[in-house]
Formats: structure tokens, C-alpha cells, sequence
């Protein structure tokens, strides 16, 4: 008898530490049954979204350790934020080790997907989506993991966001991979970050497809070390829909990759088609900062390796439609604005360069000139991004 | 030695609490229930027994009521606020910053409308001092008025406030809680720091042995009624401190704007003056900086704090309306900086 009980407490207790799942269903109160799961989790949990449309009237948050929250496809499960009525994001994750795939974020008043310091965080076959298409009223970010270390981004759907549709800021250990990324502002922007890799996406409609900044100021700068290979990157150059203010509003429409500031940064094998304005572009830091620790010029890049298709017939820049005329009706595929320190391009393709020779020198004092930018030497491969195990074994 | 001179710390707070039992003998208070502080997740907010009288929030022995020189804009929602120590513990200051609790302490915070029978309370934020942290838990009260259930999930409720308007009444979630009380990735407590609390009450607290000593407090916040009595500087630095900089400074819920809204910070570049913003996305409004002096039309701070809009109103959280005495300050303090 007394071995009966010890074992049936055995039992008992080891299925009470097994990871256990919440079903939950759209309907009637979407809003707290699911944000009182995302509360109640333990961690190795996982939360399944069934089929629906889950209509939410106030932002989501999870912040609990290693917990899954997985829908029935990004297409089927939808987070329809379109009433929502508060908070800044739809969804907040402020957790480590935590996984998010399968599912939809529709219309969020601010940003879509935010993770605050969240380590080894999936995002993985989500669709973050403003279903009215390019607006400033939509939100900000679609995919925006901040302020954190080891993160992956991979086959997503992003379209609308009125800054950056998958924005990676203050970060480290990045990989985002074989998204799509559709008539947001910026398609995939990359800020103050170090090693990261932007691979095998679809850039497509935005208004500048792939941007890697770094700004002065924050609580980190001093980015780089961001590989950005593979990538089609195409017909950006929708209008530049961003609130002013925002770094991006400034980029022009019809920008491919676009380099502002960093230290090693490499744009290899992409595909670069009909940007008009510039396939690759890279500029310094334009305005005024107060950071020691900042270098406001793109230093070692590095461009090799990519396809060019037409492009830079239209520069969305003062001045811009002269210079086409000046070059036979189109800029050269690659630009600088001349502030940049070690670049390499070893495509053979012609490279226009603005000329300027002091940082924050306005445009207008731009002399342009076509160019053939080398290294002083030779600038090394970046050393592959390699996140833990684990996080790659989660998705089996 | 706590307790001798808790009644006359009691009656004290009369003025401001109009809730204590002036005339209920210490002995026959209700004690607070020690093992609901320290475990557990209670379901009513009566487990605790924080209350000798629930409706008229009337706390039990050792919960004292306090109140902030310059509170947190809540909707206009009055705050009755209480802080429980245990029995024979006392807290200890940290300078002029936040009050150091014991574990086993409790800060309690009921959010109310209207005045006397007409009161109608919402709902009671509690923070608990546990062994492994600080727990914030929200707790909705019943139309009744007899009983706060726990509302782990959060709840949107219609209001109807004094002058008259109807609100959507937002009762945060346990996790949203968490978003303004974290300091670096730690729930942490935001009101009451020494300089935000009157030296009387600190003064009283000493001698009732709530209080270890008293701290030494340069720069106290303004009382918030008094604000036209000190510089606009004072008073909209006091503002931004209470109502943004729990998230708005290093190890907060927003460090990666770059903006550091405290009381102590004197950069100007930090709190926001011509300052580009980083991630407002739509929430700058057209404006290029977060300050602009004398402009506080072109201003993002006085933009977001102008919007009760979603992605745009600041604070992200506990706010449904505009803040009308709040915007009057933050923008005059900043069309002032101008001349």
C-alpha cells in the first residue's frame, strides 16, 4: 500500500511539471481568456491559438520564460487589433526563450510584435499585417524585437508598417531570414546592432528595402558587423509614407540597401532590381550629435557579388533628377556620399559619389563624381552568426 | 518602537485620507493577513484583510495611508494610498530616492471617483514584498462595493466621472502592471521615494517606528496643487518624473528612446530637448524633436501627451484621457524655454 501511494504521488507530481498546453478559441472573451493564459503559463508551456479571428480591444503581453505561443497558420489564427483601445504594441513579450509562430497581428494601433530584452526569441511564420496597405496612421513596427541577445526572425509577412516592417534596434546575435517584407516604409531596418545577418528575403514595395543605421545617443550605438546576402530586392519605391520625425521618413523612395553609419557592414549576392533611386546607398550620419562613442561614417563595407537590374531613373533626392540626366538618364547602382571610410565595391558596376568631405555637410554642396572606391585592405568575412541550439531544435 | 504613536499618525491623516477611525482603539483593529502578503496568488482583495472596513477603505493595524507631493495622472481617478508593514519591521530610506521595504510589506492603492456615499471605488493595485521580488496584482471591485476580485487579465470598464464624461476605465493586466513597475527586468515600487513624499509624513513615520530615519531630501517634487507656487521648471520636471520616467530612464520599459525623464537628470539632450526621436514611429506627430524650445506645438513630448490614441498617447498605459492640468504645465514650461 505504502508503495502504491509513493507511486501514484510520483505520477502526480510528474505530470504536474510537464509542460502543459492552453487551447484557446476566438469568441466571446478573446481578450481576457487568451491575455490570462499568456499570465497564468508556466514556463515550457505552450499556448495553441485555434482557427479564428480573435477580435482584442487592448495590447497582449507575455512575461514568462520558454513559452510558446503558436497559431494554426499565419493565414487561420488572426490577432485583429482593429478596435484595439489601448496600449502600444498588440502583442509585448518581455520574456527569455520564447517562441512565436503560426499566427496573425491585424492592424495594431502601434506597433504589431514588440520584444523588450527578450533573449533567444523565435519569431517564426508570422504576418504582421495593416490590411489598408501603406498609411501613416498604421503602425510603426511590425516585427520589433529591442534590447536583446540571440534573435531570430524567419519566414514572416510583414506589410504596412509605417517605419520598419521587421526593425531589429539595440541588439546582438540577429538572424532574420526568408521573409517577406511588402510596402512597409522600411522593409527590414537593422539599428544599432552588432553581428547580424540578413539573408534570403523578399524586400519588395517598400520604400527603401533593407536599411542598417546606426544613430547617435542611445543607450547603445556603435552597430555593425551585419551581413546582408541572398536578398531579392525589388521595386522599392513606394512613397514615403512615415510620420516626419522618424530617421526614416528621410530615406528616399527607391532606395535597394541602405548603409547609414555602422562599422562592417557587407552587402553580398544580392538580387537588385528597379530601385529607382539607388540599389545601394551609403551615407554618414547627417545631424548634429553629442556622442563620443559615435562614428556618425559607414566604415569597411564591403559589395560584392550582386545582381544588378535597372534602376536609379527617379532619385528621390533634391537635385537628384540633374544628376540622372548628368549620368544618361539613370544613377549608377551604387552611391556614396564620400564620407565613407574603407568601402570596397567589387562589383563591376560605376559608383557615383556625392563628394562631400566633412560629415554633416548638406547635400547641396555635393560634387558629384563617378568613382571606384577599394579597400586599404583587405576587409575579412564576417564570422557567422551562431545562435544556440536550442533555438532551431524548438522549430522541429 | 512601532505602534505607540500609530493612532496619532492615524488622526494625521485624516485631512487627506478622510478614512481613518479617529476613535477606534489600536487593539481592536483587524491585523493583516501575513501569509496572503507572502504567497499565493488571493482571489479577493478581502483575503489580505488590508481594511478594518473595506467600503469606506479604512485600513487594519499597520497600514498607514500616505499620500505622493505630485501623483500619477490616472484618468482623474482620486488614489487612496496605503503602505503595510509588518509587525516589528520598519522601512529604511535610500536617500532621497524610494523607501526600502522589508519583505513581507505591502503597498495598497485603490482608485476611486466621486466623494462620500457617491464614491464609487474601481479598483484596488496592490504590491506585494515577497521573498523573491515584488508581485503586482490589480483587483476590480464589485458593483456592490463590498468585495475586489482579482483581474489577472485586466478589464475595460465604462465610467462615469463626477463633472459628468463617461470614460472607458482601463484596469491594467498583471503583466501591464509589471511594464511601468520593472527596473531592469525587477517589479519594482514607483511613488513613494523620499522626495516625493512630504517631510511631515516621513517625519511621522520616524516616530511611530514605521520609519527607520529620515532621510535627508535636497530637492523635494512640489505639491501638485501648489504647482503655481514654484518655477514651472519645478513643476513640469516633477510631472514628467512621476508620470513618465518609470519607463522613460535607464533599465526602464522605454531605455531604448534614449530619453531619461527623471527628477535628477540635468541633460538636456536626455530629457528630450532637441532630441530626434528613435522609435515613435506615427506617435512624433510630424515634429522632429521630442522638445523644441518655445515651440510646444512642434514638440513630440507635448504631442503624445495631447492624444489619447494608441500607438501616439503617452503614457502607453493608465491613461483614457488627456491630462489637461499636466499638458497646461509641460507646455508652458517648454514655450518658456524659448524666451
Amino acid at each position: 500500500m505504502l508503495k502504491f501511494s509513493t507511486a501514484v504521488l510520483a505520477l502526480a507530481s510528474a505530470s504536474s511539471l510537464a509542460a502543459a498546453t492552453h487551447d484557446i478559441a476566438p469568441g466571446e472573451g478573446a481578450q481576457e481568456r487568451l491575455q490570462e493564459a499568456l499570465i497564468l503559463a508556466e514556463p515550457g508551456d505552450e499556448i495553441v491559438l485555434a482557427e479564428g479571428r480573435y477580435v482584442l480591444t487592448d495590447g497582449l503581453s507575455l512575461d514568462v520564460d520558454n513559452v510558446t505561443v503558436r497559431g494554426a497558420g499565419m493565414n487561420a489564427s488572426v490577432l485583429d487589433f482593429t478596435t484595439q483601445q489601448g496600449a502600444g504594441e498588440g502583442l509585448l513579450v518581455t520574456s527569455d526563450n520564447v517562441t512565436l509562430r503560426d499566427f496573425a497581428v491585424e492592424n495594431a494601433k502601434g506597433d504589431g510584435i514588440k520584444s523588450k530584452g527578450a533573449d533567444q526569441i523565435v519569431y517564426h511564420a508570422l504576418r504582421v499585417e495593416w490590411t489598408n496597405g501603406p498609411d501613416a496612421g498604421n503602425g510603426a513596427y511590425g516585427i520589433y524585437p529591442v534590447e536583446a541577445s540571440n534573435i531570430l526572425v524567419q519566414d514572416s509577412y510583414v506589410r504596412g508598417a509605417s517605419d520598419a516592417g521587421i526593425y531589429v534596434g539595440q541588439s546582438e546575435d540577429i538572424i532574420v531570414r526568408r521573409n517577406r517584407v511588402v510596402e512597409n516604409v522600411a522593409g527590414i531596418e537593422i539599428e544599432n546592432s552588432n553581428r547580424a545577418e540578413v539573408t534570403e528575403n523578399l524586400a519588395t514595395k517598400n520604400t527603401g528595402g533593407i536599411l542598417v543605421f546606426d544613430l547617435p545617443a542611445l543607450p547603445k550605438v556603435g552597430g555593425g558587423q551585419v551581413l546582408v546576402a541572398r536578398n531579392a530586392v525589388i521595386d522599392n519605391n513606394t512613397d514615403n509614407f512615415a510620420p516626419e520625425g522618424n530617421i526614416v521618413a528621410g530615406v528616399p523612395s527607391g532606395t535597394g540597401v541602405m548603409v547609414m553609419a555602422n562599422k562592417g557592414v557587407q552587402v553580398l549576392d544580392n538580387a537588385l532590381v528597379n530601385n529607382s533611386t539607388s540599389h545601394v546607398m551609403m551615407v554618414a550620419y547627417t545631424q548634429a550629435f553629442d556622442d563620443e562613442r559615435y562614428e556618425p561614417r559607414p566604415v569597411d563595407v564591403v559589395v560584392r557579388g550582386n545582381i544588378y537590374g535597372s534602376g536609379g531613373n527617379a532619385p528621390d533626392f533634391e537635385g537628384g533628377q540633374f544628376l540622372a540626366a548628368a549620368f544618361g538618364g539613370a544613377l549608377p547602382p551604387v552611391l556614396t556620399d564620400g564620407l565613407h571610410q574603407n568601402l570596397s565595391v567589387e562589383d563591376a558596376v560605376p559608383v557615383v559619389s556625392l563628394g562631400l568631405t566633412e560629415v554633416g555637410q548638406p547635400f547641396t554642396q555635393a560634387q558629384p563624381q563617378l568613382v571606384q572606391p577599394a579597400a586599404d585592405g583587405a576587409i575579412a568575412a564576417l564570422p557567422a552568426v551562431v545562435l544556440p541550439a536550442e533555438m532551431e531544435a524548438r522549430l522541429k | 518602537m512601532k505602534g505607540a504613536g500609530l493612532l496619532a499618525l492615524g488622526l494625521s491623516m485624516v485631512a487627506f485620507s478622510g478614512a481613518i477611525g479617529g476613535n477606534a482603539a489600536i487593539s481592536q483593529l483587524p491585523t493583516v493577513n501575513d501569509v496572503a502578503v507572502l504567497g499565493g496568488m488571493p482571489r479577493a482583495l478581502s483575503e489580505f484583510g488590508f481594511f478594518s472596513d473595506m467600503r469606506e477603505q479604512s485600513g487594519s493595524h499597520d497600514v498607514i495611508p500616505y499620500r505622493l507631493n505630485t501623483p500619477l495622472y490616472s484618468d482623474g481617478a482620486d488614489k487612496l494610498r496605503f503602505v503595510y508593514t509588518p509587525a516589528g519591521e520598519s522601512f529604511t530610506a535610500d536617500g532621497d530616492g524610494l523607501l526600502q521595504f522589508p519583505v513581507g510589506s505591502a503597498l495598497i492603492k485603490t482608485f476611486a471617483f466621486g466623494e462620500g456615499d457617491k464614491r464609487q471605488l474601481i479598483e484596488t493595485r496592490v504590491l506585494l514584498h515577497r521573498a523573491d521580488g515584488w508581485l503586482a496584482l490589480p483587483y476590480r471591485w464589485n458593483e456592490e462595493q463590498t468585495e475586489a476580485r482579482l483581474a489577472l487579465a485586466g478589464a475595460r470598464i465604462p465610467v462615469t466621472r463626477p463633472d459628468g464624461s463617461q470614460i472607458s476605465y482601463r484596469i491594467p493586466n498583471k503583466n501591464q502592471c509589471k511594464t511601468c513597475h520593472s527596473k531592469d527586468g525587477e517589479v519594482v515600487p514607483i511613488g513613494p521615494k523620499a522626495r516625493n513624499l512630504s517631510a511631515d509624513w516621513l517625519a511621522l513615520s520616524e516616530q511611530t517606528g514605521e520609519l527607520a530615519s529620515i532621510p535627508q531630501v535636497e530637492r523635494r517634487l512640489p505639491l501638485w496643487e501648489q504647482r503655481d507656487e514654484v518655477s514651472l521648471d519645478a513643476a513640469a520636471r516633477a510631472y514628467l518624473d512621476v508620470n513618465c520616467a518609470h519607463c522613460h530612464q535607464p533599465g526602464g520599459g522605454a531605455s531604448n528612446s534614449g530619453l531619461d525623464l527623471r527628477w535628477e537628470q540635468d541633460d538636456p539632450h536626455a530629457i528630450g530637448i532637441r532630441k530626434p526621436p528613435v522609435a515613435a514611429g506615427r506617435g512624433a506627430g510630424g515634429h522632429a524633436v521630442s522638445i523644441l524650445p518655445g515651440k510646444p506645438d512642434a514638440s513630440i513630448m507635448v504631442h503624445r501627451m495631447n492624444s489619447i490614441e494608441p500607438g501616439v498617447a503617452m503614457p502607453e498605459l493608465g491613461k483614457g484621457t488627456i491630462d489637461p492640468e499636466g499638458l497646461d504645465i509641460v507646455s508652458r514650461w517648454i514655450a518658456e524655454m524659448g524666451q
